[in-house]
């Protein structure tokens, strides 16, 4: 373990990838190297491409990832693609647009599948991130699945959110769905070679517009396909990174993101010792048969794993 | 929770045959495992450098055009050099009978013709590949 963080640090690439694999599948030594590697995390610039299906976040990624070399820059991506809900299984193909940089040193690519995940990553995501990040790679780009509307996880772990449109997908439709107006820090208009691509850019505008925000997101054209666009909206996405920055709210943020990664492993550390107890089934079955409540039921496997509940009239006194 | 099985479906080559690759990928997801499938033209080099970023179980690769003894033998070789041997390689396509024992002694554990049943790829990766 000790060999496999010293190689990951020192930027060895099958060091890297085997220590993910760890970190995935929440194997044996997943906390040891997350403990060893976590103080040398926070360099990175966490960068998140979110949209529609066939949007062309991996495209755009792609070419992302080109301006980002030509400025000498490393990058890692996650790629996240949703696994099958029938079999479990996925196929994993948000990478086939990105060959090109395969054989580029300064360029690590890890697909990763839902798993059943909600929220449009999967669901140790945030652990690969930072271990990407303690390798020292510049950016992270995390390109989710293709999303709907409710799968915006990605907004409060990317220092920038670029939100992927397209026009021809029922633009105002698209552009009314409060989830991914909401998370956009940049707007890309990809597909604007093809018709409707005014549109849709004066219509999202308009919407912009009707949004009291302080600071609106600048609005890109790309062709993705092309590379037509791209150099506007890479310095778009660090405009806004260095705003944020200037802001004073990254404080803010940076103890947002730790509250939801405490939040997330609360939730998972106690579930695994709760499903350990000899009276966990007793307790579902019980809730099942309406006998119990589930708040009664919280409480009784709290009291056998020793954590303490406040009373309810306490909570209600402050 | 047990380890998914993550597999590398490639196709070296010039080769623009890719119906047979997804066939197979589609297969193999439905039996629940991770495919990364890479699409066409694919140099050996890229194959392996993308079997060693995803930490893949398992290779396999497709030829239909005939480079298959030169093509699948070098992926072993590569993998190898960057002592990632412990990756499984298997492979399929049109691939004379006379070729299997070559390409097998070269490292590549088993060989996939049309008409094998996508069935005996899973069991065949069920069975073979190291999970941790
Ligand atoms: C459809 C087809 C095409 C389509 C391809 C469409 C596409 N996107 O795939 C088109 C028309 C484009 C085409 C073009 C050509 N073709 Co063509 N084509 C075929 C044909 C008729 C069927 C192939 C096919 O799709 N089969 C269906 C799929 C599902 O089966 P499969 O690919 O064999 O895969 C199965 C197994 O082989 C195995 N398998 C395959 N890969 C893998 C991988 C793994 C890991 C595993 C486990 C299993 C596995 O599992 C699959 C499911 O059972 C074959 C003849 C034939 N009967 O095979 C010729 C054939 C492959 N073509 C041939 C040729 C020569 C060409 C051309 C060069 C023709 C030309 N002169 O222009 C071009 C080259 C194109 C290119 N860029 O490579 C020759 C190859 C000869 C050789 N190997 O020596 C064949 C064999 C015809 C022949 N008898 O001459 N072709
Ligand atoms: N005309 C045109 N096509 C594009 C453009 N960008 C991407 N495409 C095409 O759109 C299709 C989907 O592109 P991807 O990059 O895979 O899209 P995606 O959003 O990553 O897709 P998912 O990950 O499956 O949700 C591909 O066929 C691309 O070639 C563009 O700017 N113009
Ligand atoms: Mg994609």
């Amino acid at each position: 373990m000790e060999d496999l963080v010293a190689g990951l640090l020192a930027g060895k690439v099958r060091s890297l990838a085997k220590a993910i694999t760890i970190v995935e599948n929440d194997l044996p030594g997943k906390r040891e190297i997350l403990k060893s590697i976590y103080p040398k995390t926070g360099h990175a610039y966490l960068l998140g491409i979110t949209g529609p299906p066939g949007a062309g976040k991996s495209t755009l990624t792609d070419k992302i990832i080109a301006h980002l070399r030509r400025e000498g820059k490393s990058v890692a991506v996650i790629a996240v693609d949703p696994s099958s809900p029938f079999s479990g299984g996925a196929i994993l193909g948000d990478r086939i647009r990105m060959q090109q940089h395969a054989l580029d040193d300064g360029v690590f690519i890890r697909s990763m599948a839902t798993r059943s995940h909600l929220g449009g990553l999967a669901k140790n995501t945030v652990d690969v991130i930072h271990l990407f990040d303690a390798a020292g790679k510049d950016v992270i780009i995390i390109e989710t699945v293709g999303v709907g509307q409710d799968e915006v996880d990605i907004v409060r772990i990317a220092q920038t959110t670029v939100v992927v449109m397209v026009p021809g997908l029922g633009d105002s439709v698209q552009i009314s769905k409060a989830g991914v107006m909401e998370i956009a820090d940049v707007f890309a208009v990809n597909k604007a070679d093809r018709d409707g691509a005014d549109k849709l850019l004066s219509e999202l505008k308009a919407m912009l517009d009707m949004i009291k925000d302080e600071v609106k997101p600048e609005i890109f054209r790309t062709v993705a396909t092309d590379d037509v666009g791209i150099d506007e909206l890479v310095a778009g996405i660090f405009a806004h990174g260095k705003r944020v920055e200037e802001s004073g709210l990254i404080e803010k943020k940076r103890r947002q993101k730790a509250e939801n990664e405490l939040r997330a492993y609360i939730y998972d550390m106690i579930m695994e010792r709760a499903q350990g107890l000899e009276a966990y089934n007793d307790v579902v079955s019980r809730v099942a048969a309406k006998q119990e409540t589930p708040m009664d039921g919280v409480e009784e496997l709290f009291t056998e794993l020793g954590i303490r509940i406040q009373e309810e009239k306490n909570a209600e006194e402050d | 929770m047990s380890k998914k099985i993550k597999v590398l479906i490639a196709k070296p080559g010039l080769d623009g045959h890719d119906r047979g690759a997804k066939v197979v990928s589609r297969a193999l997801r439905d039996a629940g495992m991770e495919v990364i499938y890479t699409g066409i033209r694919q140099t050996p080099e890229q194959i392996v450098a993308t079997a060693i970023q995803e930490d893949v179980d398992s290779i396999g690769l497709s030829c239909l055009s005939g480079a298959h003894n030169k093509l699948f033998p070098k992926v072993v070789d590569l993998l190898k050099e960057k002592g990632a041997d412990d990756v499984l390689v298997f492979g399929g396509g049109i691939i004379p009978d006379e070729d299997i024992p070559g390409l097998k002694a070269a490292g590549i554990a088993e060989i996939f013709l049309p008409g094998a049943s996508t069935e005996e790829t899973i069991e065949f990766i069920r069975n073979n590949v190291k999970t941790a």
